[in-house]
């Protein structure tokens, strides 16, 4: 299987205190994966090597096959936990901003999608409810035509509603050549939208496996495994 | 289509059991289209992979057909109809036997249980 992000021996800290430890980690392609993990477990972390954001002390990161950098930038698309648009902007500014930064940027796309989200383009994004600014950074995020998606924590902040209409739009609009991997601790929502997991604790992969798979060899959720293997 | 899932079971069995019961009570007839993947995904708010598990599995037990460019369509053999019917009422029976033999009922009781339970439906 073509493997679309791959972690080998990966360890990170900040500040002494390690966030993640040795891990190793395979993805596949054409695939919503989940990262599952609770607060401060490792998750941002993981993504924002992902994302070339940060660097890892040790150990390699590849996407597509290749080291993490420039090239594999073009091809990674990340959605931060803040959003990355300035202050002044307003909607259209924001998509014109994604639209000169990305050569992978699908304009037709983020139209449909600021439809679908129910975006005013008038809009000014410091005046968007959280709820709002979250259709709008994910809006800017899938409309690139990337390789690799990367969500961290897109349904944190939002009221159920705004959750589901957030799921729908992933599923709606994710290409399915492509991977997306998608960091929450709310597993319960989402669970049904995933291909695979990844269970993350204090810097570790404690689990990673298909959903269906954990469905039916242990007769459970997705979440309750959770519950168990974090101890809540 | 609306299923309520439950997600301690794979989704996509439950996607199975939901269209073969559709066939069953005569929703979905035979030769009708059923619907794309994607839109299927969307409607139900779950992993485009899954639903097409689901609907590969049921091709696999030719339950469905695909007609090439044209999309997946309910089998027109009527005797792989009758088959399900048998097939999924005996799943409910093994489920159900199996229960009142962990009651402690033995299989003379659960026949006659069974018995009046139909006489006594009837005369309501």
């Amino acid at each position: 299987m073509e493997s679309i992000l791959q972690l080998k021996d990966v360890s990170k800290s900040y500040g002494g205190k390690k966030a993640l430890k040795q891990v190793s980690l395979q993805l596949g392609a054409g695939k919503i994966i989940g990262l599952l993990g609770s607060n401060g477990s490792g998750k941002s972390t993981l993504m924002k090597l992902a994302a070339g954001l940060i660097h890892p002390a040790s150990g390699t990161v590849q996407v597509g096959g290749m080291e993490v950098g420039l090239e594999t930038k073009k091809i990674t698309s990340f959605m931060p936990d803040r959003p990355l648009t300035e202050k002044w902007m307003r909607v259209e500014d924001a998509v014109l901003f994604y639209k000169e930064f990305y050569a992978d940027f699908d304009a037709a796309k983020a139209e449909d999608m600021l439809g679908f989200m129910k975006l005013n383009k008038r809009d000014r994004v410091i005046e968007l409810s959280k709820g709002m600014n979250e259709r709008l950074q994910l809006t800017l995020t899938l409309s690139r035509n990337a390789k690799l998606y990367l969500l961290d924590e897109p349904i944190g902040g939002v009221d159920p509603v705004a959750r589901a209409k957030i799921l729908d739009a992933i599923v709606n609009y994710y290409n399915e050549e492509s991977s997306l991997l998608v960091s929450t601790h709310l597993v319960r929502d989402i669970e049904r939208i995933f291909d695979e997991v990844v269970f993350i604790r204090e810097g570790e992969i404690v689990l990673q496996d298909e959903v269906e798979n954990i469905r039916l060899k242990h007769g459970k959720s997705v979440d309750e495994m959770f519950k168990e293997v974090f101890g809540e | 289509m609306s299923i309520e899932f439950d997600n301690n079971l794979p989704i996509y069995l439950q996607i199975m059991n939901h269209i073969k019961k559709e066939i069953i009570v005569g929703k979905l007839k035979s030769g009708d289209k059923i619907p794309a993947v994607r839109e299927l995904a969307v409607e139900l708010q779950i992993n485009p992979n899954t639903v097409q598990r689901a609907f590969q599995e049921l091709e696999r037990e030719q339950i469905v057909e695909t007609k090439r460019g044209l999309g997946r369509y309910v089998t027109s053999e009527e005797s792989k109809i009758m088959e399900i019917k048998k097939e999924m009422a005996g799943d409910l029976l093994g489920r159900f036997i199996h229960g009142m033999q962990e009651l402690g009922f033995a299989n003379q009781d659960i026949v006659n249980i069974v018995s009046q339970a139909v006489e006594d439906k009837d005369n309501e």
